[in-house]
């Protein structure tokens, strides 16, 4: 498929891997930042084509991952509600809250509902005069704009029967506090590139300067995230740090302006708690004030829900880095996507469900691959 | 006396605790079924495997094929059930009742049997319009005469508007195993060749560009057809070991249920599993992977090495397998395991789907 194939050529990724292997003399430890990015590594094993001095460690931009506990139970009380149409985007549904998740709500008789686009559960919510239409607004900068729009629509068609639970969380005081964390080991990045698309990579230049790591703004096919390591490999072996551009074909230094507009108009920065990571200074979005009629905790007064995470469950420490999935003594056997005890084995941008979803519980480290099907370029 | 008479009707008829007996649960993380156990991945198979074959177990059973296969004076049959629930019931290249003659058809055409007889099971639902309910009926005679089977004997119920979906349809199926063929999972040995008869992922993609809140423009319409022509075609020229047509759960599932039945590995090499350009994308769209998405009118065949060739060019000598493909090795390596070469090179395990494949955020 165009624009697609040129980005899965495998020799030119076996090109890469061994510019890699060139270029690199010492162990470096580098982050992926988002979870689309991780999917893609343990898709194509793309971190047993690197050499060994390469590691890779997963970052917490998985969003449904990171939406907290609290704010979980809280869309399962306004799901169960029967005036309620609960509509979400797909991998939600399988994240645990307290009790349980969307998928059992739905069982049990809730109108949960899949929608690729926000602007989609307007549709349901004309549809549906006499029912309260709730969408789950998470993500990061890069579900923000749709979400802002749908909730400009509203307003503006005088859409009364529509709300959002709002969860929105930013990725760069999430890179600041891990690099701030004492246990941090990260010394280069692979940075959000559909984050920046929105956003541009301006507010990526100090994080650089400050803590001198570099950060290569990365896409998300195979042949991106080797040249993302090939990019930030190169500076960490020249000692620079600084902000580059590995996805120009869709990011620019600033951004999407109007997209950028639209969600400074509707939304306001506030704190904001991560599963697995706690709270974060200024690190989300809210509605702001002049959209408080869209607003579901507001409309559905949730009350402050008291939550607790498995105690066994490492997901903090694999969010930042500091731990890989198959360090943790559930992984694959407690704790699977269909009972994840955890954050990050709930969705497939998730490290641990991806490990799991690729079968790292089942493989040996290394694996062999059988003679009569090799390529040219099967890595080491 | 009326009075005494309830205690024992509530004992017996109304407490399921008292039917169950003291059996626990055998799946306990579950109090009730979600649409997940009916996915074809992992639940599918934890339902099946825990409540249904401890059960039932017998001989038949036992070989966890797509149908049982057993000997009536001195004459091989092949006996498979199958039911049909989708949603919607008109759909791009095809409908509710064509799929549910193919269906069987072809889990009998995978047992290696010449499908004979077809019963059916009909559920309507209240306010079914009697023009749709025709045209499902109409489908379903061409669909027979096409596939050369007779649907012999049947049932119809009807239930309250809101208890089903319009239609489901079940059928049941028998056919009659040519001497000297020998298809089940077990067959399945180091050196074996998987093929599969054309492009995937065709009929799950266009079920969904059809539901509703996902409709999406696409050229693509269902493949579903009958398989048993092809089957008695590569029947000639090879001793197949292991058929499957990989319907819910996709291609993954299918094969996995082999390697365990046979406790061997599979290889695949992803650069050569056939996908069509409209297919491909509308998976990247979707965020879905081909290799779980269903499929009605493919077919796998293990068979051995020496033997690969021929029944890959006598396939792709029928109209049902032009695109056919050799897509991966058996191994005894990790035995249990799918695993694959990925596009790049890399490898990975291909697993079973713990639940639904849901679209991912972004």
């Amino acid at each position: 498929m165009k624009f697609i194939d040129e980005y899965r050529n495998e020799a030119l990724a076996g090109k890469l891997v061994e510019e890699i292997r060139r270029t690199v003399t010492k162990p470096w430890v580098l982050m992926e930042v988002c979870g689309g990015q991780t999917h893609t590594i343990v898709k194509n094993g793309i971190d047993r084509l690197l050499p060994d001095e390469v590691e890779l460690v997963h970052g917490p931009g998985c969003p449904v991952c990171v939406t907290s506990l609290e704010m979980i139970d809280k869309a399962h009380v306004i799901a169960k509600r029967p005036d309620v149409i609960f509509c979400s985007f797909g991998d939600m549904l399988r994240v645990p809250g307290s009790q349980v998740d969307l998928l059992v709500l739905k069982s049990r008789g809730a109108d949960v509902r899949v929608v690729y686009s926000p602007i989609d559960s307007l549709k349901i919510a004309r549809a549906n005069p006499h029912k309260k239409v709730v969408f789950f607004a998470i993500g990061f900068e890069t579900t923000a704009p749709g979400n802002a729009m749908a909730v400009w629509q509203a307003q503006k068609q005088g859409i009364t029967n529509f709300s959002v639970l709002v969860s929105h969380v930013l990725v760069p005081p999430a890179m600041t506090t891990l690099l701030q964390s004492p246990l941090n080991r990260v010394q280069g990045f692979l940075g959000p590139g559909h984050v920046c698309t929105v956003m541009g990579y301006e507010e990526y230049e100090p994080i650089a300067s400050r803590y001198h790591v570099p950060i290569v703004i990365t896409g998300f096919e195979p042949l991106d995230i080797l040249e993302g390591v090939l990019m930030t490999v190169r500076q960490l072996e020249a000692n620079t740090a600084e902000v580059e551009n590995q996805y120009p074909r869709v990011v620019r230094r600033e951004g999407n302006r109007s997209a950028q507009e639209l969600v400074n108009s509707v939304f306001e920065v506030c704190d904001r708690k991560w599963r697995g990571v706690g709270a974060i200074p200024k690190s989300g979005y809210k509605l702001r004030p002049g959209f408080g009629d869209f607003d579901a905790e507001k409309i559905f007064e949730v009350e402050e829900i008291d939550t607790a995470e498995p105690a066994v469950c490492i997901s903090g420490l694999v969010l930042r880095g500091v731990k890989k999935p198959h360090d943790c003594p559930a992984f694959g056997k407690d704790c699977t996507p269909s009972r994840p005890l955890g954050a990050t084995m709930v969705s497939a941008e998730g490290a641990c469900a991806a490990y799991y979803a690729y079968g790292r519980h089942l493989q040996h480290e290394k694996s062999n691959v059988p003679h009569s099907m090799q390529g040219t370029n099967n890595g080491r | 006396m009326a009075g005494e008479g309830r205690p024992d009707v509530q004992q017996h008829g109304g407490d399921i605790g008292a039917l169950m007996g003291s059996c626990p649960l055998p799946l306990p993380e579950y109090q009730e079924i979600v649409l997940a156990h009916g996915s074809g991945g992992k639940l599918s198979q934890q339902l099946i495997r825990s409540m249904l074959f401890p059960e039932f177990q017998n001989e038949f059973l036992n070989v966890a094929h797509d149908g049982a296969i057993f000997t009536v004076n001195g004459t091989r049959l092949a006996f498979s059930t199958d039911s049909f629930v989708v949603n919607p019931i008109f759909f791009p290249g095809g409908d509710i009742g064509k799929l549910a003659i193919y269906g069987t058809v072809n889990d009998l055409a995978m047992c290696g049997a010449r499908p004979l007889y077809l019963s059916t099971g009909f559920i309507l639902e209240e306010g079914l319009p009697m023009q749709e309910f025709w045209a499902v009926v109409n489908s379903m005679r061409t669909a027979a005469a096409t596939a050369g089977v007779d649907l012999v004997t049947g049932d119809t119920k009807v239930v309250d508007r809101g208890k089903a979906d319009k239609i489901f349809i079940n059928t049941s199926g028998i056919g009659i195993v040519p001497i000297g063929v020998n298809i089940c999972p077990e067959r399945a040995r180091a050196g074996d060749k998987v093929i599969v008869s054309g492009e995937i992922a065709v009929h799950g993609i266009a079920i969904m560009s059809v539901r509703e809140g996902l409709e999406f423009e696409t050229e693509v319409s269902s493949d579903t057809a009958p398989l048993s022509d092809l089957v008695s075609v590569i029947l000639g020229v090879a001793d197949i070991h292991v058929l499957r047509d990989p319907t819910r759960g996709g291609v993954t599932s299918a094969l996995t249920e082999i390697a365990q039945s046979a406790r061997v590995g599979i290889f695949l090499d992803e650069a050569r599993i056939p996908i069509s350009e409209e297919v491909k994308g509308a998976c990247e769209i979707l965020g879905l992977d081909p290799l779980y998405v269903a499929n009605e009118g493919k077919l796998l065949a293990i068979v051995a090495d020496d033997e690969s060739a021929p029944v890959l060019s006598a396939m792709r000598g029928h109209p049902l397998g032009r695109n056919a493909a050799i897509i991966g090795i058996v191994t005894d390596e990790h035995p249990g395991l799918v695993t694959m070469k990925t596009r790049i090179g890399g490898t990975r395990v291909v697993d079973m789907l713990s639940g639904e494949q849901l679209p991912r955020i972004c």
